[in-house]
């Protein structure tokens, strides 16, 4: 059995991955950090894992050498201590935004400080398999992904891989997301009866996690305006844009077609019949799955792409246990199998 | 087995053993309805579909 431990497990991100690890056949989950949880079992944070461990919180200072360290701690720590950490763990997966950009003046742009240990920002992969699965397989250390980022990069990569839109263009995504990209930590605009039932846009451009979109995309004319919507879970991007001239619903079908065959957790919905026709978050709860859809007017050469994910998963810990499956020779798919909930 | 593509879709359709001129099929990828036209060689054209209320 290859060994694990999380620093940092007391989030909802470090929760979804021990729900992950205790399920998957090669990991043994050896020990959870918390500092402000230490001692308490986890079940009593995560009340799902009741009855499936009977771990507790460990003391991040008393963490043993294991094969591989997940780091899923609030963004900024991670780059302090890195050091420290690769001695701790041979191949290091960080769910954080710390090793997420590859240039250090790129990050202290969108970051709006300094990176700690910049040296270590070319030692990581971005945690995307569907953009960079070939350097997983050789990979130590792979970073997390932005949940909207993970949204937005796969409602783009059949039109930029299949080079489809006119990068000249604007290209404007709409996002529409979920509490729980918030944290388990809440504030007073996180409170129930300010939170419910609202259609807030939060950042209408400017959001950290456009970076990732700019770096792996390629594109620079790009931004990304989120919501909150009354959804614990789910991201939906919407995603606008022009295709090149003579560009038709076909040549996209073949593009979406592609992206769908060469990933395992990349579905098309774009349906005819049936109650979801379009990609749509709330069916993919607890799931890997990205659901692709698009709609083109031909007139005006107008596309809507759109993304559902889940991004405590696929946006997550989700994407964190496909990075390891592909960093560790293991089939891509290994302990992601579950499908979602119908109806919920 | 013959085999159709979708003209909505392009998507590659097996015809199943018996299926006749007039039947009506389903694309599995992109769900529209098709009707097959001939057999051999295979062809089929987009068939009238009924409009749904789709929960608007």
């Amino acid at each position: 059995m290859t060994s694990a431990s999380i620093i940092g497990g007391s989030g909802y991100g470090g929760g979804e991955l021990l729900r992950l690890l205790l399920d998957h056949p090669n990991v043994e989950v050896k020990q959870v950090t918390s500092r402000s949880r230490m001692g308490e079992y986890v079940y009593q944070t995560h009340p799902n894992l009741r009855k499936r461990t009977q771990l507790k919180f460990s003391d991040p200072s008393q963490l043993e050498p294991v094969d591989i360290l997940f780091l899923a701690q609030p963004h900024g720590q991670a780059q302090h201590n890195i050091e420290e950490y690769a001695k701790l763990g041979t191949k290091i997966i960080d769910l954080a935004a710390d090793f997420r950009l590859r240039d250090e003046a790129f990050y202290e742009k969108w970051y709006g400080e300094k990176h700690a240990a910049p040296a270590w920002l070319s030692k990581f992969v971005y945690g995307l398999p569907e953009l960079h699965r070939a350097e997983m397989a050789t990979a130590s250390h792979i970073s997390g992904v932005g949940c909207n980022a993970t949204a937005s990069n796969l409602a783009l990569l059949p039109l930029v891989k299949a080079d489809l839109i006119d990068l000249n263009s604007s290209i404007i995504i709409e996002l529409k997301v979920g509490s729980s990209e918030g944290g388990a930590e809440g504030n007073s605009a996180s409170h129930h009866p300010e939170r419910a039932s609202v259609i807030r846009t939060f950042s209408s451009f400017g959001h950290r996690h456009t970076a990732e979109v700019i770096q792996e995309m390629g594109v620079t004319n790009v931004s990304l305006t989120m919501t909150a919507v009354d959804l614990v879970r789910g991201v939906l991007a919407t995603a606008h844009a022009k295709v090149k001239q003579g560009v038709t619903t076909k040549d996209l079908w073949k593009a979406y077609r592609v992206a769908a065959n060469e990933n395992p957790f990349i579905r098309i919905v774009k349906e005819q019949r049936g109650i979801y026709r379009v990609p749509e978050p709330k069916i993919l709860a607890g799931s890997n799955y990205a659901d692709l859809g698009f709609e083109l007017d031909e007139s005006n050469g107008h596309i809507v792409s759109m993304c559902a994910i889940d991004n405590l998963m696929k946006g997550a810990s989700g994407s964190a246990v496909q990075c390891m499956n592909l960093m560790m020779g293991w089939d891509e798919t290994l302990g992601l199998e579950f499908p979602g909930l119908h109806p919920i | 087995m013959s085999a159709v593509t979708c003209p909505e879709c392009e998507a590659q359709i097996e015809l199943a053993a018996g299926t006749d001129v007039g039947e009506i099929i389903v694309c599995s990828d992109c769900g529209v309805d098709l009707e097959v036209t001939a057999l051999e060689p295979a062809t089929v054209q987009l068939a009238p579909m009924e409009q749904e209320d789709w929960g608007e």
